[in-house]
């Protein structure tokens, strides 16, 4: 499938076949979910980082059935570069309505970086003035677990992380992905 | 337009003689997650024969993925079994959880009620967020939805 072809099933997945809510109603619930946390973990942002990114992980587990569910798609992506384009322009379509640029792919060809010109979860947010928060909380570290779990459900191990955000200073949010393996199918010990 | 009508009433004809007489979903590892009869046609099983019904049907699809005489180093396994008395088909998803459907012989669209199962298993069940994934399912609202759309294929 060609990276046109992508953005046109992306398109069309958003348009017909995705239930649409409130923009605002996401905004404000993500937010208060990160608000919250960060209430009670004392500012601990570290650690806010670390239980979005799990939250992120639980709901990727479940949200790549519904991804292929809608998608249709039947045929595993040749290669890791493939994988990037179909996050950007059917994953993050349909979910988001977004389709981050793909971009620094490393000599190896397995890693990238999504470029975010837009983020609806970020939408009026500005981080607290605490000192801390501007250079150690990822406001948005929840996509990176749905990332990393709905990945790992097909078979691939990734690690992804924001390496820049808007909301801090930077000039553009950059999250970071980085394929450390395929997950081979686990065959049982040979028990003769 | 007189064409168009003709050829959905064909379609409409088609799903009302669909008779689908089981579905059974497996999870990754070749555990049964879900089975459910639809309509009569199939033998009864115990509930421990379906376990190894599942196990050996997951034991049997690794085999004929890794065994196939083509030259594609990836086969999707086995997909369709036709008997003289049923036929059954097994979806694959990229998550590795198996759908498999069991109807009468000769029914030639199952593909599409077995996307349908899929997209409803994504639904009901996936989003749930008390489901444990790789559980056993015993969601009402998988059930329901799964026989309002099954039921009237008769």
């Amino acid at each position: 499938m060609s990276s046109t072809s992508r953005a046109r099933l992306g398109e069309e997945v958003w348009k017909l076949r995705t239930d649409k809510i409130n923009a605002e109603l996401v905004t404000l619930t993500y937010g208060s979910v990160v608000a919250q946390l960060c209430k009670d973990l004392d500012g601990d942002y570290a650690e806010v980082n670390k239980q979005l990114d799990k939250m992120g992980y639980n709901i990727g587990l479940r949200l790549i059935e519904d991804f292929l569910a809608k998608s249709n798609m039947q045929q595993k992506c040749a290669n890791f570069r493939d994988t990037a384009d179909v996050i950007s322009k059917v994953g993050f379509k349909m979910f988001l309505n977004i389709t981050p640029t793909i971009v620094n792919w490393s000599s190896d060809n397995k890693q990238f970086s999504l470029l975010f010109d837009e983020n609806p979860l970020a939408d009026f947010v500005e981080l607290p003035d605490d000192g801390k928060a501007q250079s150690d909380l990822w406001y948005s570290n929840m996509l990176c677990g749905v990332i990393r779990g709905a990945l790992e459900m097909v078979q691939m191990s990734v690690d992804a992380h924001f390496v820049s955000d808007v909301l801090r200073g930077n000039d553009t949010t950059e999250m970071r992905i980085n394929l450390i393996r395929y997950i081979e199918d686990e065959m049982p010990q040979d028990d003769e | 337009m007189f064409l168009f009508r003709l050829r959905s009433s064909r379609v409409f004809s088609l799903a009302v003689t669909m008779v689908v007489y089981a579905v059974l979903i497996l999870n990754k590892a070749g555990g049964l997650i879900y089975q459910r009869d639809f309509n009569p046609g199939l033998q009864k099983l115990s509930s421990n024969d379906y376990l190894i019904l599942a196990g050996t049907f997951h034991g049997v699809h690794a085999i004929t993925s890794q065994i196939s005489p083509t030259n594609e180093t990836s086969s999707s396994g086995l997909e369709v079994l036709e008997s003289e008395n049923f036929v059954m088909r097994c979806f694959q998803t990229l998550t590795g959880t198996k759908f498999l459907i069991f109807a009468e012989p000769r029914q030639q669209n199952l593909d599409v009620v077995v996307r349908r199962v899929y997209e409803l298993y994504a639904d009901y069940v996936m989003k749930n967020p008390f489901y444990q994934i790789e559980m056993p399912i015993r969601s009402e609202g998988f059930d329901r939805h799964l026989t309002s759309y099954i039921k009237p294929h008769q």
